[in-house]
């Protein structure tokens, strides 16, 4: 009433924007209430009709399914929930290594498409415009239908220098195994990757008082690569390798990636880097020609103006994007489930939910763990951001 | 009056640039072998391009097998892409198992799509805002009667099942394009609106939808819209992938559409508000024309972005083209190692013809819109 007597007499009641506004909303959040109870006691009634399961037990009933790569311990007497965890680290894995390859094979692609080298140049235009117009599942599609599968079977393999070998049932690795007094090599890392980080804090340092360069790149990787490889000759070696053989009809021992793992990997790999090329290329050619110009000036040569005075003006453009395409890379992690690669949509979302019939939970659970690690990621990339973003002061 | 003798009267002849400077043996030197890492890396892509472009003209056009009854010829050894097999399987391609004494229902449509599509696309032609009228609400109708029949016209009814290829891309891409800019429209002014409720609703399903990947929206839409609604109401299975589709996109696009109503100054709304326009008058006159063709980049690429995702719908048994490319690969009279390639192939060839169009066309309008701004 008070907005009313307080309002000029000549707005009516239903001009006033306050109470228009109000009772607006009031009407939409009825009618969404409305929407989402008449959802929901359809649901409930449609799946007492059908005999679709409403609670959660199914997550502890046991899955009865193989699923054929697994981080953790399964097997087809393991209940739902553990094959839910199973094709969960399926996917971290296969996002967490896609961010990877993608990041650096995109920054790469996207500096050859500035190269000096009109050919370098024209041949990743070309990468980069044909990969980005072409779906992501036909690509897919393709490198497992058409490239992986039709490989020799393993008596055929392709084998390189007798220790990897391609085949239609996968790429056979030599598999490391670490043995008695193999834990001084990790120690050696570890302390590599802290005394690099130390010396980054000293030279920032150094830096900051004296002006003085540190090359802290190269004595970086010497001290995290080197020292646990002195280590590792000092301790006699401590590392077998299990090389597989082929026994029968398939290869036995080693590590196996499988044919989807690696369709999955190389496709989502690909894709995601022609996006992050033209990124990369947009926020390099967003730093102003005057600032290398004003580099030169001051003295400094090609390598230090890229490193002081390019790339960390192009990082600033270039993140907010990268973040949204490792959310992308994640989320399209899913089209695992054409190509059979045990992820999360596959194995929960695909049999688990075929098996059990509780669409709605299962649906609903596939998307709050897609969401939460999209939530994650992009806070994570947030927070990286404004370390690297311009400090007004 | 005589000018002064040491003023020039004439001018000199232009010099040429010194030898080395110019021609083609100084264009290779500077943009091929400018400095030692770029001559590396030219020589290490030449030898790249030596012998992949022998392997794929080899593959696609000299042992290519142009016609062939079945896929014997395609079988031999050495025998690179069967197009007789993509020429053979074309109308299956195009149309999926749509009746074939109907399927010129299809080709009409098609052609009036084309037709209302280059009307509005072409800048210089007259009369497109009627173009847009018939494009984004007589057309739609139009199709849909004409696609899914009409007993009462004479057209037969022809169930979605029966429905396939490139034909159901198309009306997928076309729904999508069609539907969700309005609505991306609706959902940006949502977000930025003051109302507290409006404001959470939109923004809530925003980022609820692009948060989650595009097949989980496909399952909910599959296996969850149906038991969201009585069962007599059920949507048709190719409704359903089609709501999914709207949705997603219309939350990417109220991204796109936002970016650009935040681009603009307070003031143009403010003025809209002197002259004494209401909301509607000022989202319709002054803000959203300004504010769509800031975007239009980032609109056209929401539609390609759209217009590959089209094919995720195969995951819900929708026979889009990719999903009858990769089930013909199977056809035991075809059959062979170079099928599966050749399919692929043909169809990376039909999206990327589309996507790349769009782009190109995008870029064009970009360069032409700023060419105003430019002095």
């Amino acid at each position: 009433m008070s907005a009313q007597t307080s309002a000029p007499p000549r707005i009516s009641f239903w001009n006033d924007p306050f109470w228009r506004g109000l009772i607006f909303q009031a009407a939409l959040a009825l009618f969404v209430i409305a929407l989402i109870w008449g959802a929901w006691s359809n649901a409930l009634d449609n799946m007492a009709r059908r005999g679709i399961p409403t609670d959660f037990s199914f997550w502890n009933k046991p899955a009865s399914f193989d699923i054929n790569q697994s981080l953790i311990s399964y097997s087809a007497a393991s209940e739902n929930g553990r094959a839910f965890w199973v094709g969960l680290l399926n996917t971290l894995l296969v996002a967490a290594i896609g961010v990877v390859l993608s990041t650096i094979v995109g920054f790469a692609v996207g500096a050859a498409r500035l190269s000096k080298s009109w050919l370098v140049a024209k041949l990743a235009t070309i990468y980069v415009e044909t990969i980005r117009n072409v779906p992501l599942l036909l690509q897919l599609l393709f490198w497992y239908n058409a490239v992986l599968k039709p490989l020799p079977a393993p008596r055929n393999s392709v084998s390189i220098f007798n220790t990897l070998f391609l085949n239609n049932r996968g790429l056979f690795m030599p598999q490391p195994l670490p043995q008695a007094g193999f834990g001084a090599v990790w120690l050696a890392l570890a302390a590599g990757i802290a005394a690099a980080l130390a010396l980054r804090f000293y030279a920032r340092k150094r830096q900051r008082e004296t002006g003085a360069q540190t090359p802290v790149g190269p004595l970086s990787v010497a001290l995290i690569i080197g020292l646990p490889l002195i280590v590792y000759f000092m301790a006699g070696r401590p590392l077998a390798f299990d090389i597989p053989k082929l026994k029968g009809f398939n290869f036995d021992g080693g590590m196996r990636l499988t044919p989807e793992f690696v369709a999955l990997e190389l496709g989502l790999t690909l894709y995601t880097a022609s996006f992050i090329a033209e990124i990369v290329r947009a926020g390099i050619l967003a730093v102003p020609k005057g600032q290398s110009e004003a580099a030169a000036a001051l003295g400094l040569r090609p390598g230090p103006t890229r490193k002081l005075v390019i790339v960390p003006q192009a990082m600033r453009v270039i993140i907010p994007p990268l973040t949204s395409q490792y959310l992308n890379l994640i989320k399209n992690s899913s089209l695992a489930v054409f190509i059979g690669y045990p992820d999360l949509v596959q194995v929960f979302a695909g049999t688990v939910l075929n098996n059990t019939g509780a669409a709605v939970q299962i649906i609903c659970i596939t998307m709050a763990v897609y969401l939460f690690i999209s939530l994650v990621t992009s806070f994570a990339m947030n927070l990286y951001n404004k370390r690297m973003a311009l400090k007004e002061r | 009056m005589t000018p002064a003798a040491f003023l020039r009267t004439h001018s000199e002849p232009v010099r040429p640039p010194p030898a080395g400077q110019t021609g083609f043996v100084h264009l290779v030197r500077e943009r091929l072998f400018g400095s030692l890492p770029a001559a590396i890396f030219t020589l290490l892509a030449a030898g790249a391009l030596a012998w992949a472009i022998p392997e794929l003209v080899r593959f696609l056009f000299i042992d290519a097998v142009w016609s062939a009854p079945n896929g014997d010829a395609c079988r031999a050894p050495g025998a690179g892409a069967c197009w007789a097999y993509i020429w053979r399987k074309l109308p299956y391609f195009t149309f999926g198992s749509y009746p074939e004494d109907q399927r010129w229902r299809v080709w009409l449509t098609m052609a009036m799509g084309a037709i209302l599509i280059f009307w509005l696309l072409r800048r210089s032609l007259p009369g497109r805002n009627a173009a847009a009228a018939l494009f984004f609400i007589v057309y739609p109708i139009v199709a849909f009667v004409l696609l899914s029949g009409a007993p009462a016209l004479g057209l037969p009814n022809v169930p979605t099942d029966l429905w396939g290829g490139a034909m159901v891309s198309l009306v997928v891409a076309v729904t999508g394009i069609v539907l969700s800019l309005p609505g991306g429209i609706l959902l940006a002014l949502g977000r930025r609106s003051k109302m507290p409720v409006i404001s959470a609703l939109s923004t809530g399903f925003i980022e609820f939808v692009r948060g989650v990947p595009f097949i989980t929206v496909l399952f909910m839409a599959n296996m969850m819209l149906p038991l969201f609604v009585p069962e007599a109401w059920a949507p048709d299975r190719l409704l359903r992938p089609l709501i999914g589709v709207v949705l997603f996109s219309a939350a990417y696009m109220a991204e796109v559409v936002r970016g650009g109503l935040q681009a603009l100054p307070k003031g143009q709304s403010e003025a809209g508000q002197a002259l004494g326009l209401r909301y509607w008058q000022r989202v319709r006159l002054i803000l959203l024309p300004q504010a769509l063709a800031l975007v239009i980049p980032g609109i056209v690429n929401t539609f390609i972005a759209l217009f590959k995702d089209t094919t995720l719908v195969a995951v819900v048994g929708i026979f889009d083209f990719l999903r009858t490319v990769d089930t013909a690969r199977l056809d035991p009279e075809w059959a062979g190692p170079n099928i599966s390639a050749t399919g692929y192939i043909f169809a990376a060839l039909f999206y990327f013809v589309f996507c790349f169009g769009m782009s190109r066309y995008s870029l064009g309008v970009e360069k032409e819109l700023s060419r105003g701004k430019t002095h």
